[in-house]
């Protein structure tokens, strides 16, 4: 199957790239550093859930994680693969790879589906 | 100025050694003499056993590539003044069986460019009477850099998915491919989307980009590359449409 | 057509050094490219923060204080800054080589390298200053 899938994973690939090269940034800064170290004023609890809470917010923030989860799959399993040598465990490095993708995706999903 | 420099040569000969070896030789540095030059020299009047392959000497044949200071290079282009202190490295093209000395077996790749079809591919041949087949100069320029390649085959030195995976068709194929995609006179461009769909085809390829740095023509095989995958990529969507092309 | 060594006739004789597995050490470029490479595990990671904050998100109140008091923790942080500076390192490397593969012609002329980066340097700077305002106003 990975002759007629590969243009396919390259393209989510390639769109995950471009999510994580231009949203990234700004996102990890804010949640990670600036909001935790109290450099900036983080959102509170109501103000955020609210924001949640529109289903486009909810679809932008499905995006946002699925499509840089199947970016490193894709990139971290041609990393195993060429950098370590892997080559006997093509198969099973693909499935973890594209596997946990596909799990962190459905969660995100699933978690905003469900949001109250 | 300094009058010589050393060269370092690595010498193989299957019937006295199992490994290569180096051997300095000290030869005239002079300003305008190239890596070539300091070869032929050591050919000419140091050691006649040398065996290393060249021809043009000007850049346009590809025939003298080798790993000069660890780097892919055109020996007929790299100055003796550009290479820093001596001693200087010779070493045969990397990636590639070695045959005896500084010369390289470059079967693999012909086989791979044989494979890709670079030639001009029609469904329908037009008859001499109805005349050439007319190419505006825009459409010329859509190939006309990948069309620069002189098969010197510094970018398989170049590129670590060839040395890892050696049946990777490898930077100077497929951009070739591409260059015959791209020709409005061509029609074979799903011909070769099919033979480099297989896995050792342009999806091995990661992107490193060392191909185009090492590309003595400017021909950017790795930008051939990335826009023959959207093209893949955008194909392989049309193909999931009820009416959409094959 | 060729026994042993299947890409290329197999001859005794013909010398084939093996690739060692530090391959990517061997020069600046290499070991800049996996660097690249790496940096997807980075993006990886805030995804599944990402992921986590939701989680915390949908739980309620209480779970996500919890949770942006784990993310102050010495340890997130610096993990977080670490992630953070691989994450800029995607970007700079990913702007730089878009204009590669996204070859936009024209009226049959190519649109130079250099506008392709500066737009995409430019919905970088409009999309981080959205998302800013957004989350700052409160």
């Amino acid at each position: 199957m990975a002759r007629p899938l590969t243009p396919f994973l390259w393209t989510l690939f390639s769109a995950g790239g471009t999510v994580a090269a231009l949203l990234y940034p700004v996102h990890l800064f804010l949640t990670g550093l600036a909001f935790p170290a109290g450099w900036l004023p983080a959102p509170g609890y109501s103000a955020l859930h609210g924001l949640v809470m529109h289903s486009l917010v909810r679809l932008y923030l499905f995006v946002l994680v699925s499509l840089p989860l199947f970016h490193w799959a894709h990139r971290f399993r041609y990393t195993l693969y060429d950098g370590l040598q892997l080559k006997h465990l093509t198969a099973l490095i693909a499935v973890l790879c594209y596997g946990t993708a596909f799990i962190g995706s459905a969660t995100a999903g699933y978690t905003l589906w469900t949001m109250r | 100025m300094r009058q010589t420099v050393g060269v370092s040569v690595a010498r193989y000969r299957p019937e006295q050694e199992a490994e290569p070896v180096f051997q300095d030789y000290e030869v005239p540095f002079r300003k305008d003499w190239v890596v070539l030059d300091a070869l032929n020299y050591i050919k000419d009047r140091l050691d006649g056993s040398l065996s290393f392959r060249w021809s043009c000497r000007m850049g346009v044949c590809g025939s003298c590539g080798m790993m000069v200071n660890g780097q892919p290079k055109l020996t007929c282009a790299a100055f003796l003044s550009d290479q820093g202190e001596g001693p200087i490295r010779v070493e045969p093209l990397r990636f590639f069986p070695v045959i005896r000395d500084l010369v390289v077996d470059i079967t693999d790749f012909m086989r791979k460019l044989k494979k890709v079809k670079p030639w001009i591919v029609r469904e329908t041949e037009k008859p001499v009477a109805e005349g050439e087949y007319l190419q505006t100069p825009d459409q010329l320029d859509a190939y006309k850099q990948f069309s620069m390649c002189i098969n010197c085959l510094l970018c398989y030195s170049a590129c670590p998915i060839y040395g890892l995976e050696p049946t990777f068709v490898g930077p100077a194929a497929i951009a070739l491919a591409q260059r015959y995609n791209m020709d409005s006179r061509d029609q074979g461009a799903r011909e070769r989307l099919e033979i480099l769909s297989h896995k050792d085809g342009m999806w091995e390829c990661t992107f490193v980009g060392e191909c185009t740095k090492a590309c003595p023509k400017h021909v950017d095989p790795a930008g051939a590359i990335q826009q023959y995958k959207l093209a893949s990529a955008a194909h392989w969507f049309k193909t999931l449409l009820p009416l959409g092309s094959r | 057509m060729s026994a042993g060594v299947g890409y290329t006739p197999y001859h005794p004789r013909w010398y084939r050094r093996r690739v060692s597995v530090w391959w990517w050490m061997e020069s600046r470029s290499y070991t800049g490219f996996v660097l690249r490479e790496i940096s997807s595990v980075a993006v990886a990671f805030f995804a599944v923060v990402l992921i986590a904050l939701l989680r915390a998100l949908a739980r309620g109140p209480e779970a996500y204080a919890r949770f942006a008091a784990a993310l102050a923790s010495p340890l997130m942080l610096a993990a977080s800054l670490v992630a953070f500076l691989f994450v800029l390192f995607h970007a700079v490397t990913w702007f730089h080589l878009a204009p590669t593969a996204m070859v936009v012609r024209v009226r049959g002329k190519r649109v130079p390298d250099a506008v392709i980066l500066s737009s995409n340097y430019l919905a970088w700077i409009v999309l981080t200053a959205a998302v800013a305002f957004i989350l700052l106003r409160g």
